[in-house]
């Protein structure tokens, strides 16, 4: 099992520590719905230093990326962030990522720790650009610091003003560290996620000088329990249950970062393109319901007791504290307004067809 | 953890506490840990029996849902209204305010299959 450089002090705040994706990870210090909180109303932090980091490098650089992503990299300048998608030929999602600009000849493209291998091998096998592709995702520790206090805490340690717009990034020394500091986050919330190199020394020097610095905000550690109620709040996919290897970009509502007419051929177009064409038979939508039972992932989404479609992600919005949940439905069912059914554990608990995101900000 | 020796319990991390023939049934501190944040008890409110091993409502968390188990059989004579509006006490106080039935126990036999404080402290690898 892999340790982040942050392991030894979850440890010693008590964390409750599960294997995700190899790494034993915080899944809550104390209170998944308190860390939620502590987000959408001053600040928290997250060790996401499991994600992956793979960099591209070579006068090919962008050619790559555009070849292998869905969005379109060359709208970027160097210091901008762009989400996206890699597609296999059939047009299943390999995975979603973060495509940073770094220069001409360089880009950094944050990967899903789950899918990081996968991902890195895709690059490989899809390398005919001749380009540098390299797993630096262990050199990394990743920390993302978000809330509405972020910016007032991330401000004191670092000798740039964070005077940055949403999706940039610069490179700053922050804590007397060399870091990538990009305005970033799963959370919907200001925030920033702050790259840096370093073995655990170095890595607990940033997070003590973090929350001193948040003291006056009551800055609190967040686990993934929290980053999951809180992307889900915002109706974020998240990888491995709202898309996956069997759901294409179009169907999870992520036709707005794949670009179909971008100038340059990627994996997967001619696919989407007719799938485009053809229209959707499914679309990820969300769904919140007044009553007390909460939809998980698998349960199935009915109208008249007719199976519609399958819940994605599912759970107790802490925010409006009542059942949120995204799902796959059968699109003439897909209208925002559509009443539908939730079926847990036998029972048909009524849920309407919302907008997202689920709360308003 | 907190294993009070004056009770028993169940592998599945329920408690039972019996003064004559009513039992007292809720689910360990450990449970309530692993859990995290419980957001609604659901007991059918029209219950009227239990049987020992059978499910007799769920527990929705935040991050998951778990079922509750009868440690015995018998009639549900009660059940705690309280948890409708502050489930969270099953967080706080699992052996106390978060109690989840009264059970009337129909034969106190059953309850000699159940695990002691220290059985259970062993399951949960908290023995000393």
């Amino acid at each position: 099992m892999k340790k982040t450089t942050l392991f030894q002090v979850h440890e010693r705040l008590g964390a409750k520590l599960i294997d995700f994706a190899g790494f034993m990870m915080p899944v809550q210090y104390s209170s998944i719905i308190a860390e939620h909180k502590a987000v959408r109303n001053s600040v928290g932090v997250f060790d996401v230093s499991h994600m992956g980091e793979v960099f591209i490098r070579g006068s090919k650089a962008l050619d790559f990326v555009q070849y292998i992503t869905v969005n379109d990299a060359s709208k970027l300048t160097p210091g901008r962030v762009q989400y996206s998608a890699m597609c296999y030929p059939d047009g299943g999602i390999v995975d979603d990522l973060l495509v940073y600009k770094v220069s001409d000849e360089e880009f950094m493209l944050v990967v899903n720790a789950s899918n990081k291998d996968k991902d890195y091998n895709w690059m490989k096998e899809n390398n005919k650009f001749g380009v540098e592709i390299a797993d630096e995702s262990d050199e990394y520790s990743l920390l993302a610091v978000q809330g509405p206090d972020s910016q007032r805490t991330v401000e004191k340690l670092c000798d740039k003003k964070l005077e940055m717009e949403y999706y940039h990034f610069f490179k700053a020394r922050c804590a007397g560290v060399d870091m990538i500091v990009s305005r970033t986050g799963y959370t919907g919330e200001l925030g920033y996620e702050l790259y840096f190199k370093g073995d655990e020394k170095v890595a607990e020097k940033v997070w003590t000088e973090l929350f001193e610095a948040g003291k006056e905000f009551d800055i609190q550690p967040v686990g993934l329990g929290a980053r999951d109620s809180l992307r889900l709040e915002m109706g974020f996919c998240l990888y491995g249950h709202d898309i996956d290897q069997t759901t294409n970009p179009l169907e999870a509502g992520l036709g707005w970062i794949t670009k179909l007419n971008k100038n340059s051929d990627f994996i997967a177009k001619d696919v989407l393109l007719k799938v485009k064409a053809e229209g959707l038979k499914r679309k990820l939508v969300a769904m919140s319901s007044e009553e007390k039972a909460f939809p998980r992932q698998g349960y199935d989404i009915t109208v008249d007791s007719k199976k519609v479609g399958c819940v994605t992600s599912g759970t107790v919005s802490p925010m409006l504290e009542k059942p949120i949940a995204m799902g796959y439905v059968d699109t003439e069912y897909s209208r925002e307004g559509s009443q539908v059914n939730f079926l847990i554990r036998g029972k048909e608990i009524p849920a309407k067809l919302v907008k997202l995101p689920f709360i308003k900000k | 953890m907190n294993v009070p020796e004056n009770l028993k319990y169940t592998k599945d991390h329920e408690w039972i506490s019996v003064e004559g023939n009513v039992g007292t049934v809720g689910i360990t501190d450990y449970a309530q840990g692993e859990l995290g944040d419980v957001v609604f008890v659901d007991i059918d409110p029209g219950i009227a029996e239990v049987k020992s091993g059978e499910s007799f409502g769920t527990i929705e968390a935040v991050k998951t849902v778990s079922d509750m188990y009868a440690p015995c059989s018998g009639k549900v004579i009660e059940l705690n209204k309280k948890l409708a509006d502050e489930p969270q006490v099953v967080n706080s106080d699992p052996y106390g305010e978060g109690w989840m039935v009264k059970i009337e126990v129909a034969d106190p036999s059953e309850l000699d299959g159940l695990l002691s404080s220290e059985d259970y402290k062993q399951l949960i690898g908290q023995a000393h």
